[in-house]
Parts: C-alpha cells; structure tokens; sequence
C-alpha cells in the first residue's frame, strides 16, 4: 500500500517530465501562434483538448507548460538545496552561536512572505522565469536548512562519528565522508515535496503575471487567460488547473512514499 | 620509576542538562601500565563511558588533567592530538551505529589510515590494501569482505569490522566500551575470545569497559569498580574477586549469575 503512493508518484511525475521532454522536440501545433480562425473550438480532432481563445492548441500549450514547471522546479529546488543544505550542515556541526544565527536568518528568511518577495523581484527586475525561479528558490532555503542541520545533528551523535573522531578524522571529511551521505535520502524527500511547493508557487506567481510573461505558455497564465472566458469557455480552466493538481499531487506522492521507503525503521524491520 | 602509560588526575565531568546538573565523573584519579588490561565496571550510570571518553580524548573534563606517555591531553588542540589518535582505537558496544551504513567495509577498516594526524604519527605510511587484507584475516572476515556493506554482515561479524577498524593504525591501546553487551550470546564468547587473542598476540594494552562481570574477568588483569562517579576500588582482577573490600563490589559479585561447572 505504501509502495503504492510511491509508484503512483513515479507514474506522475514521469509523466511530467516525458511530457517536458517530448515538447522540446515535438508538439502537435505551435504553442504561440495565433489563429484567429480557430479561437475556443471544444475538444475533438485535431485540437484533442480544443483551443484557447487565441486559437491556439491546447495540448500543446499544456506540453511547454510541463517544461517550464520542471524548469522553474529544478532551477530553485536546486538553488535552495545547494544554498540550504550547507548552511544546515554547518550550523548542526559547529552549534553555538554559528548554529544561532544561521538558524535565526533562516526563521527571517521563513517567515518573510514568499508572495512579497516575489512582488519585490518582479518590480525591480520586471516579472520574468527567472525572477519567479529566485523568489521560490530563496524562500525555501529555511526547509532545506532545517533538514539538513536536524539530519546533520543525528548523524554527528552516532557511534561512527565518535569513532572517526577516535581516529582524527578532520570536521570537512567527517561532513563528506558520514553526514553529506546519510543526509542524502532526507534532503531527497525534502526535494520531491519542495519541488511539488515550486509547481503551486509558479503557477500561482505566472497567474498574477509575475513570473512567465506571455506569449510562452505556463500553467499559471493559462489559469489567467480562461479565468476571463470562466462564463464562455468553462472547460478551459480545467486543463491547467487539473495539470497543476496532478503535478503537485505525483510530487507530493513521491516525497511521502520516498519518506517511507526510505525510514531506516521501516526497512530495519523487512 | 618509570611513567605509566596513561595517567588522571582528579578528573571530573560535569554535564549541565536543562537546570539540573549531572556529576558524572567525581576526582577520579588513575594510572595504567603499558601491557595491563584494565576492567571498568559499574552500573548504568556509574560514569564508566564518560571516563574512557576523556581517556581517548573524545570529550573534555570539567576539572582534572590526564597524561599519555608522559604528555598531558587535557587542553590540547584536536591537531597536536596525533600521536593520541594514532596510539589509542575505540571499539563501541553497538555496531549496528558504530559503522557508517553507507559507506563499504575496505572505506571503514581504512578510515583511521586516512586521517591526516594519524597519517603524519606512521612513518613511512601503510599500505591500505594490504593493512586491509592483514586485519580482516586478524579479526577471521573473509578477505572479500572489503568491497562488502556493514548491513551484509550478522551482528558478530560487524563487531569485528569494529575491531578490524581499531587495529587499522597499529594501536598500543584499545578501548573497548560495553564491546559485546549488543550482541547475542551465542557469539559473545566468540568475540571476546578475538579480543583476548589479538591483546596477548599485538602486546595491546586494553581498557574494557562493561556492566558485565565476566566479560571483565575473562579480559582483563585489573580491575576498577565504579559508582556514582568515583571509583570505589581498585586492584588485580584475582584479588578483587577474591576478597572485595567495599559493600558494593561484594553485592556486585553477589549478582552474577552463578553457574560452575565442576572438574
């Protein structure tokens, strides 16, 4: 049942990623452009899912859409591990007053809205992929902190620490050698659930035209674009939408089942 | 008169948990020989652990001063502890958290040759792999068993990976901490029999540390009983168990389980 969620995960998010692929290559009509003919046809042949009120086809909107998403996904999960998991490391393994401050900028950086800072780096720089891929970044270093100093702290108190301390075993190779490789599996989780948080915050910050400005197709200015045919055109809000929802949910499944495939308790036991 | 090997001077520990404070380690003063092999006992609590860790310099006291080979440890830098780190090896009670479950037995066994202070206290260096191939075959793991992972390998079997580990960097002392209290009984015997063999066979001083009385007995030429901190007595195993002097070695004693076997 547990391998289920994960499996159910892979499937979802495998399904993203072939899709992302697959567009860079291949899609069935031009993602951008215009045809003033053929705005709002319903679902049917060629136009699978129909067309927007551009014209333009869906399906194929929704395929670049799955790009930019792991784009902006990879991008800033990346960006907050790389920046977040040393930061963590560090304040688990010094402790004292360097684990006090790291871990109190960290709380700062947490508890400062992500939606303003978004703002903020859409005023001064003019919304772009990249201003929404730093904000979202950013503002999940604290998550990746956290994980990494309380896996780092587990780590640096077991028996096998102690003994390459016994030995002389210098802090930078006890860090590489123990607790960068044992944090492994936990800042993995926190990747596929932080990398599920990225989707909804792209999607939320492209629907406010923060991020992705149009014509390049995301989620989120898709959402934008059939929220003002809501009364038209209903079904046009449900392609993305229900594209947000399965991302998010095939990432969430993966980090949740990861969790548990991954639990030294669980596997203790099999 | 010759200095001893090891030497402590009223060493105290103290740890602060929340408000209350914990008196670990009370004036405890000792001295050790090269060659002899010293038994720890006391129950949980009794400071046994946190004396040892001082010894191997892996904590600091509160108050007191230790001396190895003449040279005081106590309030040195981690970097001019080479020669310590070089000359004294921990085996720990578990192994199941005493070795790193991702890395491979050859990375484990080796680990203390990598290490740059014990590296700079070898002259000439050691070669890995053959240390490697010496210390399983002292410890009698398959000579494969490099390339193998610790989760591959029983309970009795990742003890000697401990203890492979611990004879990497040709130790002169090794401390061993509870060092069969976690595994079954039906290999205990085996282990310690390792352990007594490897001692008399390397000239290793040995300092065993065990709640157990006859893990003790079977090791060990000296004998150390602790309580709350201090120790209480002191003396050759023989004599201790002979005719112990304190109320509370004697309920010790009193609370082994006794089974002889006649001839």
């Amino acid at each position: 049942m547990k391998r289920a969620q994960l499996v159910i995960g892979l499937v979802l998010v495998g399904l993203v990623v072939v899709t992302a692929v697959v567009s860079i290559f291949w899609t069935p009509f031009d993602p951008v452009r215009v045809v003033p003919g053929q705005r709002l046809l319903g679902p049917g042949w060629p136009h699978l899912l129909g067309t927007d009120g551009f014209g333009i086809d869906i399906v194929s909107r929704l395929m670049v859409g799955a790009r930019t998403v792991l784009f902006v996904g990879i991008i800033s999960v990346g960006l907050a591990a790389v920046v977040g998991v040393p930061l963590g490391m560090l304040a688990g393994q010094a402790g004292g007053w360097v684990d006090e401050v790291v871990m109190r900028v960290a709380d700062i950086v947490y508890a400062f809205p992500a939606l303003l800072l978004a703002i903020l780096l859409a005023a001064v720089f003019g919304g772009s992929t990249l201003t929404a891929m730093a904000a979202i970044g950013i503002a999940s270093i604290p998550a990746f902190a956290r994980v990494a100093r309380a896996g780092s702290l587990q780590v640096i108190a077991s028996d096998f620490v102690l003994a390459a301390r016994a030995s002389g075993t210098s802090r930078w190779a006890i860090a590489g050698r123990h607790v960068l490789p044992n944090l492994a599996p936990l800042v993995g989780v926190q990747a596929s659930v932080g990398f599920a948080l990225a989707i909804l915050a792209e999607a939320a910050l492209s629907y406010l035209g923060l991020a992705t400005p149009r014509p390049n197709p995301t989620w989120g200015n898709m959402l934008r674009d059939a929220q003002e045919l809501m009364w038209v055109a209903p079904l046009q809000a449900l392609w993305p939408g229900l594209a947000i929802a399965l991302a998010v949910l095939g990432f969430n499944l993966l980090g949740d089942g990861l969790r548990d495939y991954l639990d030294p308790r669980l596997r203790e036991v099999s | 008169m010759t200095e001893p090997l090891y030497r402590a001077e009223a060493l105290t520990r103290r740890y602060r948990n929340g408000r209350t404070e914990v008196l670990a380690l009370d004036a405890v003063d000792l001295s050790l020989d090269a060659g002899q092999r010293l038994g720890i006992v006391g129950e949980s609590g009794s400071g046994k652990s946190t004396l040892v860790r001082l010894l191997a310099g892996l904590d600091r006291p509160t108050s007191g001063r230790v001396w190895f080979e003449g040279t005081e440890i106590t309030g040195l830098p981690e970097r001019r502890l080479g020669f310590l780190r070089a000359a004294v090896q921990m085996v720990f009670q578990d192994p199941r958290s005493s070795l790193n479950p991702r890395m491979n037995v050859g990375d484990i066994i080796t680990e203390p040759l990598r290490s740059r202070l014990v590296r700079r206290q070898l002259p000439g260096g050691i070669d890995h792999a053959r240390r490697l191939a010496e210390v399983l075959e002292a410890v009698d793991l398959p000579a494969d068993s490099g390339t193998r992972y610790p989760h591959e390998f029983s309970g009795g079997q990742r003890q000697r990976i401990a203890i492979a580990r611990a004879l990497a960097p040709k130790p002169e002392v090794l401390i061993a901490d509870e060092p069969v209290s976690a595994l079954d009984v039906s290999v205990r015997a085996q282990v310690l029999n390792l352990l007594t063999d490897l001692v008399a066979a390397q000239g290793l001083t040995l300092i065993v540390v065990s709640h157990d009385l006859m893990v003790v007995r079977h090791l060990c030429d000296r004998l150390a009983v602790m309580r709350q901190g201090r120790i209480v007595e002191q003396g050759d195993t023989a004599s201790v168990y002979g005719d112990p002097q304190t109320d509370y070695t004697k309920a010790l004693l009193a609370a082994v389980p006794k089974i002889r076997i006649e001839g």
